[in-house]
């Protein structure tokens, strides 16, 4: 038998889903974690988490892109080959600024996208969640709850008693390796 | 504004805008399938005979060196324009009736723009040398001129792309997520599991998911402006009458809209009618994507009343003589009469609340828009390159069949790759059609006493 890895309680509306993550935190209960079909309003801060930082890693990302890309024009067309055309500035701050304005967003947004499945430890096509029976609805039309086992308010009755009281549709047992 | 026609559930709407993935392909599909993937062929039988002999097939001469290689590409990049419009720029404005279009405009951004790349690429006569655009150490220690517009273009088009499609497939995992847990088929869940990389909504992942979605979006605004201000700095930057001009940027962009939102128009009208998504791609919608119509028209009509107005009170005499004589009375002026019917007269029909919401006048109107902005471009390039300062330089263009047979190509092309894309990806966003759906129904309940 595999280890149990926490309870996922089956919720029909987002009302009920974030009612239940709020009152879950407040009696204690830190390791929570939602899935849901599209954003629900108000339920991350319900399960206690903070803002994503990953618009300052890209915005990091972005100004080493516009510093990398105004070096690299100044030193080519300043520094190792100016050309003198029809008398005009080797070092030209203007014509360089498109460039380095395209190798900001460039730079931003690839390390937006890698930082996003960096931090959510994405791809993972085979995960633990998945084999929960009913899951499926997870990505349609359902809400589910999951309370990690990890949890020190974790204890499967009481918790799987207090879902029951909260609203849960369904309740099913994730069991996995990790 | 009915954004969805009745109340579905969320179950029911995601088996309406998903099944078509695992339905049966109709004989029509096939048929379009068919005769795309032949025009493709064509593509690719002349693009590699002119890699093999070189430009000389087309009909490009000295003065008209850019022609219709240089025409294609800023139409295609033109067209690309409104799926940005919509997918990014409709985003950060709040706008609700852009959910059930983004997903397959920006679509057409891809498409558009991959067929784009393919002009300047063949126009080089030596392709395989394309990555001397780019700063790499090489042994003669020639390093590429960044005060020229074409490192720009070069730049401005590869973060085009690869910024719409890390927007674009952010955007659909939620959806790839759904058809992976829905679809009957085994090798669709597999395929598409592939495809959705492990996603599983969780709250945990969508906080970071958001913020990336919003900062993409936000990214891809600008470009919108950016990308074909660039395009037009390659014509602004030069001396040639008729090109030399600091209304281009904005001209350009405009324009771009403009035909990308025709174009828009051109695909919206059969997915609602084949796929029957009537319900989420309304008569409103189409009432908007026509209203954007015209408005972005006249801006464009008001440029090109801007360029006679610069033209005759600057009273240079080149740029009188192009605009005045050799943009309507010269060899080819039939692309400028057209472009004045097309893109003047016939965007006035967007006046009428009835060509608005008619899909199918408002579907013929697209494809005039479609060719009339075509027409502008070529007006811009040929007809202005025809017409130098040095009377003993001026010579008239005439395309090939080469010309004509590429240019027809990527239309095949961009079709193939547009039905392939309606056959195996969700065209509909259903992750974005459902929350919406609650924000409706929410909205409801709260009205009610």
């Amino acid at each position: 038998m595999k280890r149990a890895l926490g309870l996922m309680a089956e919720f029909g509306t987002p009302d009920e889903v974030t009612a239940a993550a709020r009152t879950l935190r407040a009696s204690g209960y830190r390791q929570l974690d939602a899935y849901v079909p599209y954003p629900v309003e108000g339920l991350d801060e319900a399960l206690g988490f903070r803002r994503s930082w990953l618009n300052w890693g890209a915005g990091a990302a972005g100004a080493f892109g516009a510093a990398f890309a105004f070096w690299i024009q100044w030193i080519t067309n300043h520094r190792l080959l100016p050309l003198n055309i029809g008398g005009r500035p080797s070092f030209a701050i203007a014509a360089f600024l498109i460039i380095v304005f395209e190798t900001m967003v460039l730079f931003t947004g690839v390390a937006a996208f890698v930082l996003f499945f960096w931090t959510c430890r994405l791809p993972k096509l085979a995960h633990p969640l998945f084999r929960v029976e009913g899951f499926e609805s997870a990505s349609v039309d359902r809400f589910w709850l999951g309370v990690s086992a990890d949890d020190d308010q974790f204890d499967v009755e009481r918790t799987e008693s207090e879902l029951r009281r909260l609203g849960a549709t369904r309740i099913e047992i994730a069991r996995g390796v990790s | 504004m009915a954004l969805i026609v009745g109340q579905p559930t969320d179950a029911e709407l995601t088996d309406q805008l998903l099944s078509p993935l695992w339905g049966r392909k109709s004989r029509g599909w096939l048929i379009a399938y068919a005769i795309a993937g032949l025009g493709t062929l064509v593509l690719l039988v002349l693009a590699t005979w002119t890699v093999c002999v070189g430009i000389g097939l087309w009909g490009n001469n000295i003065p008209v060196a850019w022609a219709f290689a240089i025409t294609n590409f800023v139409w295609w990049i033109g067209i690309g324009h409104a799926g940005t419009f919509i997918s990014a720029i409709l985003l950060l404005f709040e706008q609700r009736w852009r959910t059930s279009i983004n997903r397959f405009a920006e679509a057409m951004t891809l498409f558009a723009v991959m067929q784009a790349g393919l002009f300047p690429i063949l126009h080089l006569g030596r392709p395989w040398f394309f990555y001397w655009l780019l700063p790499y150490p090489a042994t003669m220690q020639v390093w590429p001129n960044f005060k020229s517009a074409l490192p720009w273009d070069a730049a401005a088009v590869f973060t085009y792309f690869t910024i719409s499609l890390l927007f674009w497939y952010l955007g659909a995992l939620p959806d790839l997520a759904a058809v992976r847990d829905r679809t009957p088929k085994r090798w669709q869940k597999v395929v598409y599991g592939v495809l959705a990389l492990g996603w599983r909504g969780s709250v945990n992942h969508l906080r970071h998911y958001r913020i990336v979605y919003g900062l993409l979006g936000g990214l891809a605004t600008p470009l919108v402006l950016s990308v074909h201000s660039v395009v037009s700095s390659d014509f602004a930057i030069a001396q040639l009458s008729g090109w030399h001009s600091t209304i281009f940027p904005p001209y350009f962009v405009a324009g771009a809209i403009f035909s990308g939102f025709a174009m828009v128009l051109t695909l919206m009208v059969p997915i609602r009618r084949v796929f029957r998504f009537q319900n989420v791609i309304t008569d409103d919608h189409l009432d908007n994507v026509g209203k954007l119509l015209l408005a972005t028209g006249w801006v464009v009509d008001y440029a090109y009343f801007c360029e006679w107005a610069l033209a005759w009170y600057g009273g240079e005499k080149g740029e009188m003589y192009t605009m005045f004589h050799g943009l309507p009375f010269s060899e080819n002026a039939w692309a400028f009469w057209i472009t004045m019917f097309c893109n003047v007269v016939v965007t006035q029909a967007f006046w009428f609340r009835r060509v608005r919401r008619s899909a199918a006048i408002a579907w013929v109107l697209s494809i005039v828009i479609n060719i009339g902005m075509w027409c502008e471009r070529f007006s811009i390039i040929v007809l202005s390159l025809q017409r130098g300062h040095l009377p003993s330089m001026w010579h008239a263009y005439h395309p090939t069949f080469v010309d004509w047979g590429i240019l027809f190509g990527t239309i095949a092309f961009f079709a193939l790759l547009y039905l392939g894309f309606l056959r195996w990806f969700p065209v509909v966003p259903t992750s974005e059609v459902r929350e919406l759906n609650h924000t409706l129904a929410r909205e409801r309940a709260e009205a009610r006493p």
